[in-house]
């Protein structure tokens, strides 16, 4: 750990690729070399090697927390790690190769400003990099770093390097990610995690953590559309203070855009008008305020709001629809099946959902779209209508990560069974959505 | 031109607002535990950061091990009165006398003895969502922890069962019976916690800053010399200048030797330090799993 004296910011990325491929070995690289762990921690890992190791200190067992995952020398759940430079904070979600966890792969990704992904140099792109690609693609993970791992086991062979590359770049295409890094490494042996490899003399860099420390992040929340999806409503009881008698604001985080006073705004989906007349916080009233903040607005007009609806800029209103079209990860063993009713939960509300049609899976290995598809099965990927007992305000998930993602929720068992990124609305809101007001 | 863009302490604690809302909207019951403590002092200013001008709406709840540190009980007292909170106490004194805990033989710490007081305060006053103040920075079982961590109706946590947590939507929905735990420290450090308190400029109790103690010497640490276990004729007794980095039941927190009497110190001090602040504990050292097995027989 590191003092920073200045404000920093924090990048958040996890790491995927198939079982082996070096991730829990890489975390705790970087965590070694970036001098983020402390003493018992290296003490801990040093007494488990003369018990279980033969004296070999096993980095991986610095994230496999669980007591299953150390006997099986496996991932299975997201774990989190955090360390920071003097120039950012980094938490890290370490999640599995398995299949069987792809689920978690998606929850650790979710967040994610970048992915890092494994490849092991002895075998290549296999089908578990694609799929973890794909699925970072899909979440619209802004960065992707390849790592390709276990490069003293081909003789830091610059020649293996760019084949590797090479068929990573032939897919690289179809999807929709900007920025992606091809970086040799040794997860084992440190090279080109933190300092430049005397083996890979022909590559230029940066390093892993270089890479991690400068990439450019400031552009990953929407600052464009405001959105803000009331979380609680704000109503003092029996104040002390007279002057909040009347105060009645609408907590909640900005989901989209910059807020400022004087703003026109419409509350969907009532679609009345108003005006914003405080920006209010604990660190007293602001003129402006931005997404992802939590703060507390008072509008001009004393209207009914309550959780749920959403505040939106008056010039700039986005889609309104009870009928959706999305993509999907399954995350159930049971599989989904047209015709069910879930629970969608969308921003701050959760409502009735029913599956009307499955449009087509997504196979993960061509990235072709099948059709005739009458179920998805856990880890599947597809695309899927849905209709809902309310219309949802939302925008589409290429614009808006937060006003466009949503999960379905099993009603009974409770879990949750899907994550799903809308597709964008081919309807805007409009005032006349009133009726649909309750 | 400006900058739309949040340092780490106001993305940490945005999120952490994000969700104390989601508690309040979502849940019928919901408390806070509140212990005096570093990360629960963080937790109510959130709770200020969350809900004001309006009155915090939840309870605030202490599980006491009848073994605190003194300072830390009047600091949690005071502390809630300032804010106008409701601050609700159960012992582990009350519970062994009332046969809801019972004293393993030999067993003289009470950190394991807080989980069945736990789980009857939750019973008695049907809280359906407790908020916490633990981080995953702290253990590495607690690295596996969700935000919502969902409990079954016997208190306990299944890792290997856990929702799959997406984006920020958290899906807090249970059955009669079953019961939330919620986390909205979950991913500061313990740097961020004291970086954060300087920030806001947040009281803490005494103990954390240095100050002179006896002490003895047990488990390979300096813990507390007390009444309650009197050290041995063969055991090292010291004065030390201390100060303790996390506070458990006072007969088994470490106190690491220390100079540092301002927020700025332990800045400083952290940065520099080599052992966690786990490292301190003696619950957390009897086996690499002895997190692991807390939690899933319910604490916190
Ligand atoms: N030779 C070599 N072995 C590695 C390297 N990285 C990881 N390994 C080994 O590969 C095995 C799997 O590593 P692990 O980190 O558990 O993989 P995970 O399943 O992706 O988390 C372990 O035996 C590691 O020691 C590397 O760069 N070189
Ligand atoms: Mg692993």
């Amino acid at each position: 750990m590191t003092v920073t004296h200045h404000p920093v910011d924090l990048l958040r990325f996890n790491t995927c690729g198939s079982v082996d491929d070096g991730k829990s070995t890489l975390i705790g690289r970087l965590l070694y070399d970036s001098k983020s762990l402390m003493e018992d921690q290296i003490e801990a890992l040093e007494r488990s090697a003369d018990i279980t190791g033969g004296g070999q200190i096993n980095l991986a067992n610095l994230t496999d927390g669980l007591r299953a995952e150390r006997e099986q020398g496996i991932t299975i759940d997201v774990a989190y790690r955090y360390f920071a430079t003097p120039h950012r904070k980094f938490i890290i979600a370490d999640t599995p190769g398995h299949v069987q966890y792809t689920r978690n792969m998606v929850t650790g990704a979710s967040t994610a400003n970048l992915s890092i992904i494994l490849v092991d140099a002895r075998q290549g792109v296999i089908e578990q990099s694609r799929r973890h690609a794909i699925i970072a693609s899909l979440l619209r993970i802004p960065h992707l770093v390849v790592a390709i791992n276990k490069m003293d086991l081909v003789d830091w062979s610059e020649e293996r390097f760019l084949e590797i590359k090479d068929q990573f770049e032939e897919f690289l295409p179809r999807l929709d990610i900007k920025d992606v890094k091809f970086i040799p490494v040794s997860a084992l042996q440190g090279d080109n995690i933190v300092t430049l490899s005397a083996h890979t003399p022909w590559y230029p860099g940066p390093t892993l953590l270089g890479h991690l420390e400068t990439v450019h992040i400031a552009s990953d929340w929407n600052l464009s559309n405001f959105r803000f999806p009331v979380q609680w409503v704000n109503r003092p009881n029996n104040p002390t203070d007279h002057t909040l008698h009347d105060f009645r604001g609408l907590s909640g985080q900005i989901a989209g855009g910059i807020v400022r006073v004087g703003q026109k705004v419409m509350i969907l989906p009532s679609g009345f008008s108003s005006t914003i007349k405080q920006i209010w916080t604990l660190d007293g009233l602001q003129e402006e305020a931005f997404s992802p903040q939590s703060v507390t607005l008072v509008l001009e007009h004393d209207l009914d709001i309550s959780r749920g609806d959403v505040i939106v800029d008056a010039e700039d209103l986005p889609g309104a629809s009870s009928d959706l079209h999305a993509k999907i990860c399954w995350m159930n063993p049971r599989p989904l099946t047209p015709g069910k009713q879930y629970l969608i939960k969308h921003t701050n509300q959760t409502v009735k959902a029913s599956v009307t049609a499955i449009e087509h899976r997504i196979n993960i290995s061509t990235l072709e779209k099948e059709d005739g598809i009458t179920e998805l099965a856990m880890n599947d990927l597809g695309e899927i209508r849905l209709k809902t007992a309310k219309p949802l305000i939302y925008d589409g998930y290429a614009i808006n990560r937060l006003t466009g993602s949503f999960i379905l929720i099993e009603p009974g068992t409770n879990t949750t069974v899907a994550a799903g990124m809308l597709l964008p609305p081919t309807e805007v809101a409009r005032p006349e959505y009133r009726d649909f007001a309750i | 031109m400006k900058s739309y863009h949040l340092d780490h302490l106001d993305y940490l604690e945005t999120e952490a607002i994000h969700i104390m809302r989601e508690v309040a909207a979502e849940f019928e019951r919901p408390a806070i535990l509140f212990s005096g403590g570093k990360d629960s002092i963080c937790l109510l200013r959130l709770a200020e950061k969350a809900f004001r001008p309006s009155d915090i709406p939840l309870p605030f709840l202490n599980v006491a091990t009848g073994h605190e540190f003194p300072e830390l009980l009047e600091f949690r007292d005071r502390r809630a009165k300032e804010l106008g909170a409701k601050l609700i106490v159960r012992s582990v004194d009350e519970a062994l006398e009332k046969g809801l805990a019972v004293q393993a033989p030999g067993q003289i710490s009470r950190n394991q003895l807080q989980i069945p007081v736990l789980l009857s305060a939750i019973e008695e006053f049907r809280f359906d969502c407790c908020i916490g103040g633990a981080r995953r920075d702290e253990e590495k079982a607690r690295a596996k922890e969700r935000f919502f961590s969902f409990r079954d109706s016997f208190g306990q946590w299944d890792p290997k069962n856990q929702r799959p947590e997406i984006w920020n939507l958290y899906n807090g929905r249970l059955n009669p019976g079953e019961n939330m735990r919620v986390f909205p420290l979950s991913n500061w450090t313990e740097m961020d916690v004291w970086e954060y308190i300087k920030r806001e400029k947040l009281e803490v109790p005494s103990i954390y800053f240095s100050h002179q103690r006896r002490c003895v010497r047990r488990g390979g640490q300096w813990v507390p010399d007390t009444k309650l276990m009197p050290a041995k004729a063969n055991e090292e007794v010291k004065e030390l200048i201390v100060r303790v980095r996390t506070i458990g039941d006072i007969i088994s927190t470490g106190c690491v030797e220390s100079p540092a009497a301002t927020c700025d110190d332990i800045i400083a001090e952290i940065a520099a330090a080599r052992v966690t602040e786990r490292g301190s504990r003696a619950d957390d050292r009897v086996s690499e799993a002895a997190m692991e097995d807390r939690k899933k027989a319910g604490y916190f």
